[in-house]
């Protein structure tokens, strides 16, 4: 919650900030003139200055609630407590009262963890201490070492002063101390906002799992082994997916008999998503390579079949009966105006595709692989892991992002006319 | 026989609802070679249906049509086409398009290029043969439409509101372009328009036909596309016939549109 407040302070600060500095330095261009904006969709181009500010406030904010070293400490958010803290509880036996202090040791997992050593003190009631790992809490017996304990009827009443009574609890500077039902008190050290790393680990581990992997692996594969075998199932299932289902989708879109023979077949298992389809396959091909590679297939087929099938029909009738009459053959006008008209469609239908395709390789090796980007955060999550999870989360965003990026560039190489008819 | 002949073509198709169209009735026609001939007509008279048969594209359903003396069945290159838009290949260049048709023969580059490169000249587009497609604008497609069906050279040139799409000024250069065109290749021309003064400056026949079942209506014979070769058509609309017969052409299709709305507003 606190989070997200923050992040709309800094998305509203950094819109008014920028509009400020950003008055004196936009380009007097033609679409600065438009007196109608809203409602103007090429009026609206993204803001730069948004988009670097936002990736940066996204890493600001994890870094600051995981106390990452990447940014100075006075950034960081209140941090769980460590140290040593005291608090002091009255025990009640037989009329009489007598104070005692308790001492704890809160510290890190890896740090030192002694007990402090304290005097018992004097009264019935005895002074006690213990340690704590952080983020976590301790139930602690403070009337084990007193001369009066629970077993002789003493009783608990106040904790620093303040009274307590079974069920209840007190906060005190460093933690909060609660008494369950039987008297024990459990000392709950305060954690701050910080996440613990065991949710979310601060982003320089996350950068340090990345080259460790890379270099020693993870489960007997190193990372690109890990990325590689995703996207080599990935190129191998789209390619033999475009190379069925683009001829399906011409036949389809040429021939009468082919598309009333397929139509049924394609309009049923387009709206079948890949993943559903992941249990069978298992059944069929096994977890290995091949069922993998049947299950991107079948996730690609039907779009390409689609896309081709589209591209066919929006030619349009004037090209085809213009070549006819310039003399082409049924062969020729296939080459050389229902195939190029057909590409920019193709073309979006192979972006679809590939998309589809990762997501569902991802999801395939979340369910059962040897090894794979999915397999990879499935298997960590399982030992919480959550720097390899996070890691592989990212990497899976980056390689989706770079293919989708990859196939445009091509698309505007070999199909400059995309659009432009 | 040279030329095209169409011999009592009629044309009649059912409809999903259990109807039919007779869209064309007993047409018959004969192009000579050389012939600049335009046919005009209100929406719905079947010339666009008329054109169709004669490229090949569709068949009639009764009669048939001749050229040079051999029945067509279908599409040929004897038989080019140019469209009102849309029909250029946005995946080639200009030169490409113009050289789709010797392309297709199997010719090799050295053939072609001489006369695809004239007739770039000729449609003035010499400088943009490199061009994309849709770099240019509308009136240059259509020249580049031009240029490329006279690349393939052949006899007939089918044109369907070839400028419909224009503006007032591109059409009319490119109507002194279709009448240079003509002159210097000799090619027999069958356009079909919509506009009541193309269809007088470009047809040395003027053909009028009427809707409902398509027919032949009225036949001229004009002296304006000779006049206008090589001259301003302005100068062309000045003459006496000229605002005569525009004045009895557009009479008449008014007459058929009127007759049109009052039957529909009888069956309504």
């Amino acid at each position: 919650m606190i989070i997200l407040l923050i992040y709309v302070a800094i998305f509203v600060g950094a819109f008014f900030a920028v509009k400020y500095v950003a008055a004196s330095t936009t380009p007097k261009d033609y679409t600065s003139l438009k007196t109608v904006t809203f409602g103007d969709e090429s009026a609206v181009r993204p803001s730069r200055a948004a988009s670097i500010i936002s990736v940066v406030s996204i890493f600001l904010l994890w870094a600051a609630f995981t106390g990452s070293s990447l940014i100075p400490s006075f950034l960081h958010a209140p941090g769980a407590f460590t140290g040593t803290g005291e608090f002091t509880y009255t025990v009640e036996a037989g009329g009489e009262t007598d104070d005692a202090t308790v001492t704890v040791n809160v510290h890190d997992k890896d740090a030192d963890g002694t007990v402090p050593d304290v005097a018992l003190g004097d009264g019935f009631a005895k002074n006690d201490s213990t340690s704590i790992v952080k983020y976590r809490s301790k139930l602690l017996r403070v009337d084990q070492n007193d001369e009066q304990g629970r077993d002789s009827g003493a009783q608990i009443v106040a904790v620093n002063g303040q009274a307590i009574t079974p069920g209840g609890e007190v906060m005190t500077d460093f933690a909060r101390v609660a008494m369950t039902p039987k008297g024990t008190l459990n000392i709950v050290p305060k954690t701050g906002w910080q996440m613990e790393p065991i949710w979310l680990p601060p982003p320089e581990d996350v950068a340090k799992r990345v080259s460790d992997i890379a270099t020693d692996g993870f489960r007997n594969f190193t990372l690109l082994e890990h990325l590689g075998f995703s996207l080599f199932r990935v190129v191998v299932g789209f390619f033999f997916g475009a190379l069925i289902g683009i001829p399906l989708g011409y036949a389809m879109g040429l021939s009468n008999w082919f598309r009333g023979w397929f139509d049924p077949i394609v309009e049923f298992m387009r709206p079948v998503p890949p993943l559903a389809l992941i249990p069978l396959v298992i059944i069929w091909a096994g977890i290995g390579e091949t069922g993998k590679i049947i299950l991107l297939f079948l996730a690609a087929l039907w779009i390409m079949a689609i896309a081709a099938r589209s591209g066919v029909s929006g030619v349009n009738i004037t090209k085809v009966h213009a070549a006819y009459s310039l003399g082409a053959s049924k062969w020729q006008i296939m080459r050389h105006v229902i195939i190029p008209n057909s590409l920019p469609e193709i073309f979006t239908g192979a972006r679809v595709a590939m998309g589809v395709c990762w997501g569902t390789v991802v999801a395939a090796e979340l369910v059962a692989a040897e090894k794979g980007a999915g397999m990879m955060i499935m298997v960590a999550s399982k030992f919480q892991n959550t720097d390899i999870v996070l890691m592989g989360i990212i990497l899976i965003g980056v390689i989706g992002f770079s293919i989708d990026v990859l196939m445009r560039w091509a698309e505007r190489i070999l199909v400059p006319w995309k659009g432009k008819s | 026989m040279s030329g095209l002949s169409i011999e009592n073509i009629s044309m009649r198709f059912d409809l999903p609802n259990g109807g039919s169209v007779q869209a064309l009735k007993d047409v018959t026609l004969n192009i000579q070679p050389g012939e600049l001939m335009s046919v005009l007509g209100p929406s719905g008279c079947g010339k666009t249906t008329l054109l169709n048969i004669a490229a090949g594209f569709l068949a009639p359903t009764e009669g048939r049509i001749a050229m040079n003396g051999h029945t067509v069945t279908g599409p040929d290159a004897e038989r080019g086409m140019v469209f009102q838009q849309g029909a250029l290949f946005e995946w080639m260049s200009v030169r490409e398009n113009v050289a789709f048709g010797p392309r297709m023969k199997g010719e090799k580059e050295a053939q072609y290029a001489a006369n695809v490169d004239h007739l770039l000249d000729v449609v003035g587009l010499q400088d943009f043969k490199e061009k994309a497609i849709y770099e240019l604008s509308g009136g240059m497609q259509q020249r580049v439409a031009l240029a490329r069906c006279l690349a393939n050279d052949p006899d007939v040139i089918l044109m369907d509101e070839p400028l419909g799409a224009l503006d007032a000024l591109t059409r009319e250069k490119m109507q002194s372009l279709v009448l240079k065109l003509w002159k210097e290749t000799g090619k027999t021309i069958i356009l079909i328009t919509h506009s009541v003064e193309e269809a007088l400056l470009l047809g040395e026949r003027l053909l009028v036909m009427a809707p409902r079942p398509g027919r032949i209506h009225k036949e001229y014979r004009l002296p304006f596309a000779d006049l206008g070769v090589g001259q301003d058509l302005r100068e062309v609309k000045k003459h006496p016939d000229y605002s005569k017969t525009r004045e009895e052409i557009l009479a008449m299709i008014w007459d058929m549109e009127e007759e049109i709305m009052g039957r529909t507003e009888e069956s309504a």
